[in-house]
């Protein structure tokens, strides 16, 4: 599974750094995400935030925001994720192939260099939904790059010369690379993506000197391969032995999917790594029966071991395809009078959650968009044998429906309430900023037989806005605290873009159609607009350099938005031509690659 | 004479030849002339869709649909409609014919240079692909000539007898 490729330069650097010891390096990079200047890891820091300390751009003068400089990536594909800015450096990376450039902040963007790995082409079509990547991460002097081909490659942050590189995954049996890794302490972690192609994902740990495996845990299988053992809990209350396997029929749980495609964020007083895992394979609930763990899963495991402290599974038996890997976003709030650590969590399946993420007790369930209609809620009753389950509207289970069955009017859509573009969270406020798609499908599954490195898919869908609405996205306030909408700003489309929170008051998001805006963080009123050249689906991000602020969005429009809603959605149930009743978002982006970066002026 | 017969003969070909074209698909006229078990073919022996004047749509067109929107749409776009990532297939589908068609379905095709990096795989041995191959062309021919809207046929016919026995041989289970 691992291959290592290592240089006679790199293994006396690595011995070098050794000696300077792997806690210089865990204690730097947290001390480095405090200083509001740079933007050292994908989500701002380990906690998730996406908020920045940095007030020069506030609610009074954002509305003169003007364009600073602007880069092509040379690539016209789905651009997610954003750049890193260590310094007086930019880290900018783009989708296959998968370029990287390092850009000189004092010399107008010039490039410092630039990594193309050379990748099989071939991989592309086992990308489920483009090609794209969500980010580099950086730590102890290297940038390390997640490829589409499954490889994890560690470059010198100051040449871009590959250090090593680690092969995680073979897409010639579905497993592709599109998260963005974390660097914690000495390790690096990175996930799998290939939902879709029954792949039994996991998340490893790789050395950050060597490149060499130090743990990988599945979402599924046998203990030995969970990393669980007889401490690890779910609300409260230890698995016990075979937790997963005894959930799967036969041996499915092999080719059983639960991907780790989404961001990862750590507690370092805790010691714990929290990720999501996705879907069990395939869409057909019919050919999986059992609670299939641990699929749709928030996971907290130990960083140094990766042994598992807790779980907790959001939809056993998934009957939608709501991968469980969005952003877990850590704050520490004041609950019933109480400080807590807490972890919230917006889902694919439309409950945001609100959990202890010491113990994994769950707080807080609730719908962050009052149209999803699968469930009527979590049962909240610690005594109940149902505690934690949502109970699901049979009206609206593809299960009940049955195989060949088309089970109609399900919000939300398989693309979730929120898909991976992640949330902000800002102290001062102690709200979360949530994109949000607001759109519905049908949903018929079928049959499907499994061939290696092959969709696993197995369910027809077509989507569209809820009934009697035109925008297919909102972009809204959430207190995590009580599992309310505080504000709501409706958006034509859905929100593909990550959030940025700021001391200055203002909220920035990114919208399908291209434009960058900005909010009040208290009030949701618009601010500011400025169209940029694509779609954006990228995630907003904020550095200071030379005393001046800037912000900065990658633009490009693509991903599972860019396939659903290119050419516009239609309802089925306005009956027969019925066309284009729904914007199409080909009217109005086109293909692109782009950052764009502003400043006052 | 000669001369004069021969353009002649050019015109009233390139008359038929512009007809023909706005008739035709990139398999010729996709009318259907013959039905077997429920599926239609063209006079060319082409499968072909078939949709009465109330919608009723043949069971190869709604399953094509079923299917397309099951492996093809991830890429493709709902109904055919193209995305950011690969083509519109109502559009291609006016110019490739039934055997290339099959040919890209099965072996894939690759469009990689500076400007683009369209991939499709080869889903030769992908049975869940292959053993509704002739379905999915035939809901897309229908979705190429418009003859059938955007999103779920309302109405089909009936699964004919001949379609469940092709599937379970193929797939090797019961489907």
């Amino acid at each position: 599974m691992r291959c290592i490729s290592l240089t006679m330069g790199t293994v006396i650097s690595a011995a070098a750094l050794l000696a300077a010891g792997p806690l210089y390096a865990q204690s730097d990079l947290g001390k480095m995400a405090q200083n509001a200047n740079d933007w050292v890891m994908p989500a701002k820091d380990y906690a998730n935030t996406r908020y920045s300390t940095l007030n020069q751009i506030n609610t009074g003068n954002v509305g003169k925001l003007q364009v600073a400089w602007t880069f092509s990536t040379g690539v016209l594909r789905g651009h997610e994720g954003g750049p890193l800015v260590i310094g007086d450096v930019m880290y900018v990376h783009a989708p296959f192939p998968n370029t990287v450039y390092a850009l000189d902040l004092n010399n107008d963007g010039k490039i410092l260099w630039k990594y193309e790995p050379k990748q099989d082409p071939s991989v592309i079509p086992v990308m489920c939904c483009d090609t794209v990547n969500r980010g580099v991460a950086y730590g102890d002097g290297k940038i390390f790059l997640h490829q589409a081909d499954d490889k994890l490659v560690a470059l010198d942050a100051k040449t871009g010369k590959p250090v090593w590189s680690a092969t995680n995954g073979d897409p010639k049996k579905g497993q592709t690379g599109t998260s963005a890794p974390l660097v914690v302490k000495d390790k690096v972690l990175v996930g799998t993506s290939g939902g879709e192609f029954g792949v039994q994902c996991s998340l490893a740990a790789y050395d950050i000197n060597s490149g060499k495996l130090v743990w990988r845990g599945y979402s599924e299988g046998p203990d030995d391969q969970l990393l669980v053992d007889d401490k690890t809990t779910a609300l409260g209350k230890p698995i016990g032995k075979d937790s997963s396997l005894k959930t799967w029929e036969g041996d499915q749980w092999k080719i059983g999917g639960g991907c780790t495609w989404g961001w990862i964020s750590y507690d370092p007083q805790l010691n714990l790594v929290y990720y999501g895992s996705g879907n069990p394979s395939t869409w057909n609930p019919v050919q999986r029966p059992g609670d299939n763990k641990w699929s749709m899963t928030i996971w907290a495991r130990n960083a140094d071991t990766g042994v598992a402290k807790w779980v907790y599974q959001m939809t056993p038996h998934d009957e939608w395809d709501y991968d469980g890997v969005n952003e877990m976003i850590l704050s520490d709030q004041q609950i019933g009078g109480a400080t807590r650590k807490l972890l919230t969590h917006f889902d694919r399946n439309g409950l945001g959650y609100t959990l202890d993420r010491e113990t994994g007790e769950l707080l807080v369930a609730e719908k962050f968009d009052p149209k999803v209609n699968w469930t009527t809620g979590v049962d909240m009753n610690k005594n109940s044998a149902n505690y934690g389950r949502p109970a699901v509207v049979s009206k609206y289970s593809t299960q009940a429906g049955g195989a060949d069955h088309n089970t109609t009017g399900i919000c939300p859509a398989a693309l979730g309430t929120k898909d991976e573009q992640p949330a902000a969270y800002s102290p001062e406020t102690q709200l979360f900023y949530v994109p949000t798609n607001h759109v519905c499908m049908d949903y018929e599954p079928f049959k499907v037989s499994y061939t290696a490195g092959q969709p696993y898919v197995g369910a027809t869908l077509s989507m569209f806005p809820p009934a009697g609405e035109t925008n297919m996205g909102n972009f809204i306030a959430w207190d995590g605290k009580t599992g309310k909408i505080v504000w709501s700003d409706p958006e034509l489309f859905s929100v593909w873009s990550g959030a940025l929170a700021t001391a200055g008051g203002v909220v920035f998001y990114g919208t399908l159609e291209g434009y960058l805006k900005a909010v009040d963080a208290k009030t949701g009123k618009e601010l500011y607009k400025f169209k940029t050249p694509s779609g954006i689906i990228g995630n907003v991000m904020t550095y200071q350099h030379g005393g001046k602020q800037y912000v900065a969005v990658l633009s490009g429009v693509g991903g599972w938005a860019g396939i659903g809603l290119a050419a516009g959605l239609t309802d089925p149930h306005d009956g027969l031509g019925a066309v284009g009743g729904y914007a199409a978002l080909s009217n109005y982006t086109a293909l692109g690659g782009q950052l764009t970066v502003f400043a006052l002026p | 004479m000669r001369t004069r017969d021969g353009a002649i003969a050019f015109i009233v070909v390139a008359a038929l030849l512009s007809i023909a074209s706005a008739l035709a698909d990139g398999s010729g006229d996709p009318t259907a002339v013959k039905s077997e078990d429920g599926k239609y073919f063209d006079k060319q022996g082409n499968s072909t869709y078939k949709v009465q004047s109330d919608g009723t749509v043949d069971w190869y067109t709604y399953s094509g649909f079923v299917r397309y929107h099951s492996e093809c749409h991830v890429c493709h776009g709902p109904d055919g409609m193209g995305s950011s990532y690969a083509p519109a297939l109502i559009d291609s589908l006016k110019t490739i014919n039934y055997g290339d068609f099959l040919g890209v379905v099965a072996g894939g095709r690759k469009n990689v240079n500076t400007a683009n990096e369209n991939v499709m795989p080869a889903f030769g041995t992908n049975k869940n692909v292959m053993c509704v191959v002739d379905d999915i062309y035939v809901y897309l021919r229908a979705r190429a000539n418009d003859a059938v809207p955007r999103g779920r046929p309302t109405k089909h016919e009936e699964k004919p007898e001949a379609a469940a026995k092709w599937q379970d041989s193929c797939f090797g289970q019961k489907s």
